[in-house]
């Protein structure tokens, strides 16, 4: 068995939900003289809709003026570039096209275009065909205009939420998982209780950044009640060997028929297609179906006449926590002195989180008149990424480290020197997703086939458990069931 | 009684079938292309064997041995032969040929290991 | 930069056989470099019987018939190192390889033999859809676990595909406790031999559904159960109202094999799509000069004897390349695959130079009985050969005499076809 830590701790801020949002501002209230403990109801963090999006740094074309949507989109896409020099974490301006397959959807784009610059974005502009197959030759011959978005990027979302985390925690900020939140009070005396899964904390102040359950936590405290509408979108991921095919994000202009399919290249080379739009009941039926599945290689293939099916890696759905406010719900509720909402955040919610995690600790800080950090250190270095060495380096980094000549992962290359950091890593990774997302072993082509029984063996030497009690995402998803044969019992007393 | 198999001496999967009489014994067979397809049918009808490989428990390790029949049994025995061989333990090294459990079943066919191990 | 003759990529069955009839043909200075810590390949983990009939007409099991390999490598004291990652190759045949025990090092090889293998097609390959839980494993995966690491992955077992490791995985899941529950087939004939068959489903009543796919997979975090279903034969979309539910905790896969090409692709070798390996000439060289490829990653056998036997041929061409023998004389004209044929190998061949006989090696593209299969070139029929039965499961290997090459003439192609009855 695990074990089970149970906290009672006095702290000065406590933050439900370890995705995009909650990372991102754990990481600035680290930036103050503050104590901080991160909540995570799954058994690691961005487990919920930061894991499964697009991947896409949003210029801010999209939401309408005024919106928080659009105040902190374009706000947190200025953040990008800064925040991934000091994370250490890839990005890529490869800029957005917002494609119209009809001539009557130029006028519509060019509502996007003025949408934009009223929402302060910079450098849109409409190109014509030529331009347009210039930049994507492989672009369906269909298309015959496009919104060019040159502030339009991708990052890899994992990637950069854990890059949050493990910065935040580099600074002081206790993370937390499998700490499902049950109950949030306030006491007489002002303090916030917070009931979780691993145990009861109190602090003087609370933000909420629980996605797709943000809100139940709100609604636990406040009068201002909103409601989480879950929107299912499902995507394929087609192989790396296409990763020459699209150069920019390639949005479909929203028609009668639907908002339209994404097409984008992933910072990790991929092609990723979707998503579709989905109302369900069930915020973590994160089922593929059929039917969505079908939509999105439909609707996609607008854009690439001839997805090779032969060459999918994977299909996956996320859920967007899509809310009745149709906004972002930013700040201090009105009738919760200290309870801080980042409530109802879908897309942008990626690009927003930068702006959204310093505009919150921001407020926090102000609130509980909190001093600035003076170790606060911004820079995080990533685990060295021996597939992106060079000889040189290589060498030298086996030199130091043996565990970088062993390739656990042939599809991605990746070595067991960067899987054994991934789990002694503040914030590390305790499961073979964890380590998927932190160091890519198993995404790649033959999907873990090759590497689970490896990674199985180093997440059990790591954390001191016996492989079977190695999981895929925690709680139940075990992997294996028994030995076919144990030690015999003298070797059991010598363990 | 008429029965069916298909044969497994090489790729080929030959169709065979045979017309067996009450007391099980073969009246007539066709559709074997050789020898060996015939031999093959001729054991199928009555007494079919197998060959059985398994794991076996290995002193002081979670890792199992590979053992084999060292030649075909009755394939009525193989889970009498597997059960018997869930209680063995064999003790390191081990050699590939090597007789794990003699005259398993008490047939006259032995368990040998199929790899080395140290 | 150490300077060797022949490297060869992988210390598999493919491997291990082209080292020795290398070593055989006389190359001396050869290494061989293996990723895992021993040799043998996927063989370590194929404990059942039935390899071996071709080669030393006995059945044995995967170890026992690596160990053969791996006894004549030690014999002749051909190099090789283990635990060793090649992790670049370039089209003049620099090959860069890391381990524990020498760190990065970097060969310039006059020749190189790539024989890596092939690996698994996973689930998220196939889209099915469902929730993406534990307990879902390629049945190769599957196997390491039970037969190498002896841990059990789950007790209540569906099986999608019939291939051959997933029929063998149906025997032996069922020998180490487990209850096989079904065999799906997506298709209206296996993938895998007939004895597999037999041996691995029908002796242990295992039901084995033709025209069968798994249509949503149950379980938010281990795997509860999959839904089956009858597929169209001819569309393989399910058809409503034939679902089926199925308990199970493990869902394995046997639904196909890619040769692993990632390192031709880096030495620029150029890969067909039909087979998804190199493209070679009847030497088995591939489109970069001296590069040559045999084995799962050449194309994927059905029979390790047949794997051997090509990987034999690579190391005894690629040995006579090195002393510059190599009889390539005149023009080189393509093999075509024709009806019936997939992914025939080689995919082109010298004419007019090789006095030696030529493998050509195909998959059928479907189940045709009474056929014929046929080898042409222009309006002359080159060679023919009746066959009772072709199937996608067992690979045709036929041989071309340097009398029927000789008549290709001036004809442009040759074409490999199946003509059914």
């Amino acid at each position: 068995m695990q074990k089970r830590l149970v906290y009672n701790l006095m702290v000065d801020v406590i933050v439900i939900g370890g995705g995009a949002v909650g990372c991102a501002t754990a990481r600035n209230l680290s930036r103050f003289r503050l104590k901080t403990v991160l909540l995570e109801k799954a058994s690691d963090i961005c487990e919920g809709q930061s894991k499964a999006n697009t991947a896409i740094v949003h210029g801010g074309y999209d939401a309408k003026p005024g919106t928080q949507k659009a105040k902190y989109n374009v706000l947190g896409n200025r953040m990008f570039q800064k925040v991934c020099s000091e994370l250490d974490v890839p990005l890529k301006w490869n800029t957005s096209l917002v494609v119209t397959f009809s001539e009557d959807g130029i006028e519509k784009l060019e509502q996007l275009r003025e949408q934009g610059r009223q929402n302060g974005v910079p450098k849109l502009s409409i190109i014509g065909r030529d331009e347009l197959f210039r930049r994507e030759p492989n672009l369906s011959r269909e298309a015959c205009a496009a919104l060019l978005v040159e502030t339009g990027g991708i990052v890899c979302p994992y990637e950069f939420t854990i890059a949050n985390a493990e910065n935040a925690a580099e600074n002081g900020v206790r993370f937390c998982r499998n700490a499902e939140v049950r109950k949030v009070s306030r006491d007489e005396t002002g303090f916030w209780t917070v009931e979780s899964a691993a145990g009861t904390f109190t602090a003087r102040a609370v933000v909420n950044c629980a996605g797709l359950y943000s809100d139940r936590i709100n609604n636990m405290v406040s009068e201002e009640k909103f409601h989480i509408l879950p929107r299912r979108g499902e995507y394929y991921i087609i192989d790396k060997r296409y990763a020459d095919t699209f150069h920019a994000s390639i949005f479909q202009l929203p028609t009668k028929m639907g908002k339209g399919i994404l097409v984008t290249p992933t910072v990790d080379g991929t092609i990723l297609i979707g998503p579709t739009a989905e109302d369900i009941d069930d915020r973590d039926d994160t089922r593929t179906t059929p039917a969505g599945l079908a939509k999105s290689l439909k609707f996609g293939s607008r854009t690439w006449e001839h997805i090779p099916l032969r060459d999918v890696i994977t299909t996956f759905s996320g859920i967007r926590a899509h809310c009745d406010k149709n906004d972002f719900i930013l700040g201090e509720a009105p009738d919760a002195p200290l309870f801080f909402n980042a409530g109802g955040v879908e897309s942008p919610g990626l690009t927003s989180s930068p702006a959204i995690g310093e505009f919150l600790a921001g407020l926090v800080a102000d609130r509980l008149h909190a001093e600035p950090n003076p170790n606060f250190q911004p820079v995080r270095h990533a685990i060295p990424k021996f597939r992106e060495m060079d000889a040189a380096q290589r060498e030298k980094a086996i030199a130091s480290n043996p565990d970088y000549a062993k390739v656990v992962c042939r599809c991605e290359t990746v070595t067991e020197a960067e899987i054994r950091e991934a789990i002694r890593r503040p914030v590390g990774a305790r499961t073979i997703d964890g380590i998927k997302r932190r160091t890519r072993a198993g995404m790649g082509r033959c999907q873990a086939g090759f590497c689970t029984p490896r990674t199985v063996q180093i997440l059990s030497e790591e954390l001191h458990i016996s492989p079977l009690e190695v999981t895929k995402f925690g709680g139940n998803s075990k992997l294996l069931q028994s030995y076919l044969f144990t030690k015999g019992e003298d070797d059991h007393a010598q363990r | 009684m008429k029965k069916e198999i298909t044969c497994i001496g090489c790729p080929m999967g030959c169709r065979i079938s045979a017309v067996l009489d009450e007391n099980g014994k073969i009246v007539s067979l066709e559709g074997y292309t050789c020898n060996v397809g015939k031999k093959y049918a001729q054991e199928e009808f009555t007494v079919p064997k197998r060959m059985v490989t398994a794991l076996v428990r290995v002193h002081g390790q979670n890792r199992p041995l590979s053992v084999k029949t060292a030649k075909p049994i009755e394939k009525s025995r193989i889970f009498d032969c597997l059960k018997q061989l869930e209680s063995c333990t064999v003790i390191l090294p081990v050699h590939a040929g090597d007789v794990v459990v003699p005259h398993v079943c008490g047939t006259d066919v032995d368990i040998v290991a199929t790899r080395e191990m140290y | 930069m150490r300077s060797v003759d022949l490297i060869i990529i992988g210390g598999g069955p493919a491997g291990l056989a082209a080292a020795i009839s290398a070593y055989e043909s006389g190359c001396r200075d050869l290494l061989i470099l293996e990723r895992e810590e021993t040799l043998g390949g996927i063989l370590k983990q194929c404990i059942h019987n039935g390899f071996g009939l071709h080669t030393f007409h006995e059945e044995l099991t995967g170890p026992e018939y690596a160990q053969r390999y791996i006894d004549k490598v030690l014999q002749y004291q051909i190099p090789y190192q283990c635990d060793t990652m090649v992790i670049e190759v370039t089209p003049d045949r620099r090959v860069t390889a890391v381990s524990r025990a020498n760190g990065l090092q970097q060969f310039q090889a006059k020749a190189v033999i790539l024989a890596m293998g092939c690996r698994e097609r996973p689930r998220g390959a196939l889209a099915i859809p469902g929730w993406r839980c534990s307990g879902i494993y390629t049945a190769g995966t599957a196997q390491r676990f039970v037969n190498l690491e002896g841990i059990l992955p789950g007790k209540r077992v569906v099986i999608l595909g019939s291939g051959d490791i997933g029929l063998i995985m149906a025997r032996r899941m069922t020998f180490v406790g487990a209850k096989v529950l079904a065999c799906v087939e997506l298709m209206p004939y296996s993938s895998g031999l007939k004895r597999n068959i037999v041996q691995c489903l029908d002796d242990y009543n295992i039901p084995l559904l033709f025209n069968h796919t798994v249509v949503d997979i149950k379980g938010r975090e281990r795997l509860e159960g999959v839904t089956v279903a009858e597929v169209d034969p001819k569309t393989h979309r399910p058809i409503a109202g034939t679902e089926r539910d199925y308990d199970c905790d493990t869902l394995l896969l046997s639904v196909g094999l890619i040769p692993e090409n990632e390192l031709s692709r880096m030495a620029g070798v150029r890969l067909s799509p039909a087979t998804k390996g190199a493209v070679v000439d009847e030497n088995l060289e591939t489109s970069v000069p001296g590069v040559f490829s045999c084995g799962n990653v050449l194309h994927v056998h059905d029979l390790v004897d047949y794997v051997s036997e090509e990987a034999g041929q690579a190391g005894k061409n690629a040995a006579a390349f090195l002393r510059g023998e190599q009889k390539e004389t005149g023009r080189t004209i393509p093999v075509v695959d024709g009806f019936g044929v997939s992914g025939a190998v080689p995919q082109k061949i010298h004419v007019g130079g090789a006095d030696e006989a030529v493998n050509v090696m195909f998959r059928p593209r479907g189940v045709y009985r009474n056929a014929k299969i046929v080898v042409s070139a222009g309006d002359r029929e080159l060679y023919s050969r009746k066959a009772r039965i072709l199937t996608p499961g067992e690979m045709v290997n036929l041989k071309l005499r340097p009398e029927q090459l000789r008549r290709i003439g001036e004809a442009a192609e040759l074409a490999v076809k199946v003509e059914a009855s």
